[in-house]
């Protein structure tokens, strides 16, 4: 097990040593997307230099191999999350995909019409938009469509707090309800809130509801058990956890992985075909249509091996250090407010200061430097939710360092100062 | 004066900053002198399209010369979009249609131009063109 050695682990990401505008660069954008280190970059390279092929329908040694290497990958995934079996790993394009996946798939095997599904006040729009759409798409009638009438209020909404807390007996309310499904963010994109998935879970269980959650946010910083979350779905991507983008995916269990319908179709996901009848390959295949990413699927292996090579714990209570040190230095500029000060964050702090755009702020740090994301972060409700037009959000990984926040804090200040 | 001119002193004043840091404070200082839109017209009919700040722009016709109110919720933004307001306001459909808009480029605020930033500067010529446009004759 390697100690964390912040100066070797930034030795491996190339990116990050660069200078934009004359500064040095501080990344403080990891929740758009993690950079890779050098072995995710020389795999992918690898695989293209020397074991590139189409995989499943070769019998030739290169297609072997790459089908081979491509499995494997599935195997570590599967490992990395603790699946009962590499078969509930099914490889997407990312969270975005297997939210679509679970919506059209899942919805179709389970949602009727009438029927609800619930997801929480603080969704990324790829957690929301695909049921929202989805539901509205089997309720609408023609004359609906006619008076273009939407049909999406049976998605149910689990409320939020001022803080960016959930509000559980609001959720026990709805599970009353009988949803179909429940689809929560595991953490937040905007607020940083760490959900407690496994206690919405065992809620949801109770009255036999399955759940999806939506790992975007997690898979880098905290360890996964989805046995012991008991989740009946957890998504992710890969380009959020040091992997290349492209490379994503959907665990589910396998009881419903089997019973659910493909979602596209094509090659590889078929069993047998004629003019009058298809049938359907095993699970995973039968949700992969079409030549997946291989390459980018070795990238995910290597970069899961990656965050393996190091203490878990030790990683963890890094970057909890990292937001806590953050969260002090900003908390003494004038007019400092905190969007989400829910007691458990992970990774990330969001904030506006009164009386300036967090355009304008964004726009001058950067200046300096300092890559952070401002805006709605693709939880435009959640801003409504606080009134703010967005937030300047900056977030964290392991190879972010306490000098990183010094430079960004004096940023924001001699910005606010520039700006009021 | 004629656009050129304006266009000309504009340049001159960013030109005696070598730091961006001056040319941004400038910026927001023209973007606190914005000559603002009536309230009335800062609605959804006036905005200029964008995601992360919001511009309003409104034209007026008088004496066969258009003059441009605007706002924004942002104030560099709002900055740049006086900035376009100083060089158009007050000019003729004509002479706007017809300006050279190349002196952008000489006052270092060239990352503003790039057609994916969102509320880019290029959204707000191309809307006083439209303005101009319709305006024009
Ligand atoms: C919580 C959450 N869900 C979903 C997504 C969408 O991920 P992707 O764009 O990789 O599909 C993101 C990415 O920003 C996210 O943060």
């Amino acid at each position: 097990m390697n100690h964390l050695d912040i100066d070797k682990i930034r030795a491996q990401f190339p990116v990050l040593d660069q200078q934009v505008y004359g500064k040095p660069l501080v990344y403080f954008d990891n929740a758009a997307t993690t950079q890779k280190p050098l072995c995710v970059i020389e795999r992918e390279r690898d695989y293209y230099l020397h074991e590139n092929c189409n995989i499943h329908r070769g019998v030739h040694y290169l297609s072997q191999m790459a089908t081979e290497a491509y499995e494997n990958a599935r195997k570590t995934v599967a490992q990395f999350i603790n699946a009962r079996q590499p078969q509930e790993i099914v490889f997407t394009r990312g969270t975005t995909e297997s939210l679509n996946l679970l919506a059209t798939s899942l919805g179709q095997l389970l949602v009727g019409e009438g029927d609800k599904v619930v997801v929480s006040a603080m969704e990324h729009h790829s957690n929301m938009v695909p049921w929202q759409q989805f539901l509205d798409r089997i309720n609408r009638t023609e004359l609906d469509r006619i008076n273009k009438i939407n049909r999406i209020n049976n998605l149910l909404v689990i409320r939020m707090d001022k803080n960016g807390v959930l509000d559980l007996n609001h959720y026990e309310e709805l599970l009353k309800q009988r949803p179909k499904i429940v689809s929560i963010a595991h953490i937040s994109n905007t607020l940083g809130t760490v959900n407690p998935i496994k206690e919405m879970i065992a809620m949801a269980h109770k009255y036999g509801i399955p759940v999806v959650v939506d790992g975007a946010q997690s898979m880098a910083h905290q360890v996964i058990d989805v046995q012991d979350l008991d989740c009946d779905f957890y998504v992710f991507s890969g380009h959020k956890m040091y992997a290349p983008m492209g490379i994503g995916g959907l665990y589910g269990k396998m009881e419903w992985l089997e019973k659910m319908p493909p979602y596209q179709f094509g090659g590889e996901m078929v069993d047998t075909v004629s003019f009058e009848k298809t049938t359907f390959n095993k699970v995973p295949f039968k949700f992969e249509a079409g030549t997946p990413n291989v390459g980018a699927a070795l990238g995910l292996e290597t970069a899961v091996k990656f965050i393996q090579s190091f203490d878990r714990q030790e990683v963890e209570a890094y970057e909890d250090e990292l937001l806590r040190y953050a969260t002090e230095q900003l908390s003494g500029i004038e007019g400092m407010r905190f969007i989400g000060q829910a007691p458990k964050r992970n990774g990330l702090v969001s904030f506006v200061i009164d009386g300036i755009h967090p355009y304008d702020l964004g726009t001058i740090i950067d200046k300096m430097g300092v890559a952070v994301r401002t805006g709605h972060h693709c939880a435009e409700p959640v801003m409504t939710f606080f009134g703010i037009p967005g937030t300047v959000r900056a977030s964290f990984a392991m190879y972010n360092t306490k000098e990183e926040i010094d430079i960004f804090v004096k940023a924001v200040d001699k910005a606010a100062n520039m700006l009021r | 004066m004629t656009i050129k001119e304006i266009q000309d002193s504009i340049v001159e004043e960013f030109s005696m900053f070598d730091d961006w840091m001056d040319r941004y404070a400038m910026l927001i200082e023209m973007g606190k002198e914005c000559p603002i839109i009536d309230p009335q017209y800062r609605n959804d009919n006036y905005l200029i399209n964008g995601c992360q700040s919001r511009v309003w722009l409104h034209a007026e016709k008088r004496d066969g010369k258009i003059y441009f109110t605007a706002d924004s919720d942002a104030v560099i933004t709002k900055g740049i979009i006086n900035l376009l307001i100083k060089v158009f306001s007050g000019q003729t459909p004509a002479d706007i249609l017809a300006a050279d808009m190349s002196f952008l480029d000489e006052i270092g605020l060239k990352e503003h131009l790039s057609p994916t930033r969102s509320n880019g500067l290029l959204s707000m010529v191309k809307q006083m063109m439209l303005y101009a446009e319709v305006m024009n004759g």
